[in-house]
């Protein structure tokens, strides 16, 4: 399992958002993308993800391009992504418990109620889970969709900002989360304005390779 | 585990729906409404009303679907779900198609069980109601399905309603005549198998393309 990523770049209105960009990804590896606000980390990880195309450059998954795939090779590779991207993709009129039900199975895969419930706990929202997502607060939002990393299988995940506006105690449990996926094989691709050390209880900390994204 | 998500995406719209009621409700009480005024601003005159009916009801069927229309992706867009469905190893059009069946069930249905009421108000006879509900049975998920590519294309852009409008629209002009032609053709002793036929001819390819052409152009939009 690799992600490779070789001169990848991104033009908006006439005009290339950062310079090329090269790196390679392997599992049980974490890459943090840094760069100032508007430098196109968002773009970048939405390119690799498949969402959008990239101008120049390609993304190769197991080394093949992945806009020449088979069909069924872009669905196995996104049965291994999970993304999270600015839009957490949660549904203000559904209860916590729901939007992460629905959600996974949407994504084809199946989960069981109480695994789902356990997810919540583990994110301190078990006394939320029955309560409609527009009565919590914007962290606890956030935490209902960092619940789903810690249900799925997928190996790859691609996280945009997945540290902002969490309390202290939710930052370390999804540190753990983090670094328990990496250091099980996972591969992890993260942005953030944030140095935050990646590691399990008495662990060792994940080593995590930077990013820097420079504007062209 | 792909049915699974189809009826996951159904599910989700329908108990969606049912949460944010006054949102349906809205296209259907247009329908409603439209459909109630005609016969009072025209007067009791029985020939008049048997006359127009066909044509006022689909007509009123067909703005009402065009309102509902414009929410079917919106909310989905910009809250990341429609991201999501472009992520999952489950085919896209699978997905979209459960959507459009959600949307169908829930502005759609309610004007086909409602117009044989409604029919009433202007005289129609039994067979004509029965002709008029088959009618909008068969021409209603046209309407989702190529509203629904109109609705993906326009998505994101601004001022897009009226853009929906003049896509969709004269595409939904074959779907008028001839399902406001099957009831005319009922009352005036014809056959109407033509006229149905044709629907169907219709609805058939629209299930097919629609779900696979939306599902392309909101690709387009999510880049």
């Amino acid at each position: 399992m690799t992600l490779g990523v070789s001169n990848i770049s991104c033009v908006r209105g006439h005009k290339p958002l950062f310079a090329p960009v090269s790196f390679s990804l392997q599992a049980g590896q974490a890459l943090h993308v840094e760069g100032d606000n508007g430098v196109g980390k968002t773009s970048l990880l939405r390119i690799i993800c498949g969402l959008s195309p990239a101008d120049a450059g390609e993304v190769l998954w197991n080394g093949k391009a992945l806009n020449r795939l088979h069909p069924e090779a872009v669905e196995a590779f996104r049965a291994t992504l999970c993304y999270m991207g600015h839009n957490l993709s949660l549904k203000d009129e559904l209860t916590a418990l729901e939007n992460l039900l629905f959600d996974a199975q949407v994504a084809g895969r199946s989960l069981s109620h109480d695994t789902a419930m356990d997810a919540l706990r583990k994110m301190g929202l078990n006394t939320r889970a029955h309560l409609p997502l527009r009565v919590l607060s914007q962290g606890q939002k956030r935490r209902t969709a960092l619940a789903r990393l810690s249900v799925t299988d997928a190996k790859l995940w691609v996280l945009d900002e997945p540290f902002v506006a969490l309390d202290a105690q939710s930052l370390d449990s999804l540190c753990v989360l983090l670094a328990s996926h990496v250091q099980q094989g996972g591969m992890l691709l993260y942005t953030s304005h944030q140095a935050v050390a990646l590691s399990q209880p008495h662990g060792p900390a994940v080593d995590i390779r930077p990013l820097r994204l420079v504007g062209a | 585990m792909i049915w699974q998500a189809f009826c996951a995406v159904l599910r989700r719209d329908l108990l969606l729906a049912w949460r944010r009621k006054s949102e349906g409700l809205s296209a259907v009480f247009f329908f409603v409404v439209v459909a109630a005024l005609f016969p009072l601003g025209i007067g009791p005159e029985l020939n008049v009303l048997r006359n127009i009916a066909p044509g006022v009801l689909w007509v009123g069927a067909l703005l009402s679907s065009m309102l509902a229309l414009q929410r079917l992706f919106e909310a989905d867009f910009r809250d990341g779900t429609l991201e999501q469905m472009a992520l999952s190893p489950i085919a896209m059009p699978l997905l979209i198609g459960a959507k459009m069946l959600a949307h169908w069930l829930v502005s759609g249905l309610p004007l086909v069980l409602l117009a044989p009421v409604l029919g009433l108000q202007f005289d129609l006879s039994g067979e004509a109601l029965v002709t008029l509900t088959f009618a909008l049975l068969l021409g209603t998920p046209i309407l989702s399905l190529v509203g629904g590519v109109g609705a993906a294309l326009t998505l994101g852009v601004r001022g897009g309603g009226v853009l929906l409008s003049l896509l969709v629209l004269p595409l939904f002009v074959p779907v008028l005549v001839f399902g406001a032609g099957a009831v005319e053709a009922q009352v005036s002793g014809l056959g109407v198998q033509a006229h149905l036929s044709i629907l169907m001819a219709m609805l058939l390819p629209a299930l097919f393309f629609g779900p696979l052409a939306s599902a392309f152009a909101l690709r387009i939009a999510l880049e």
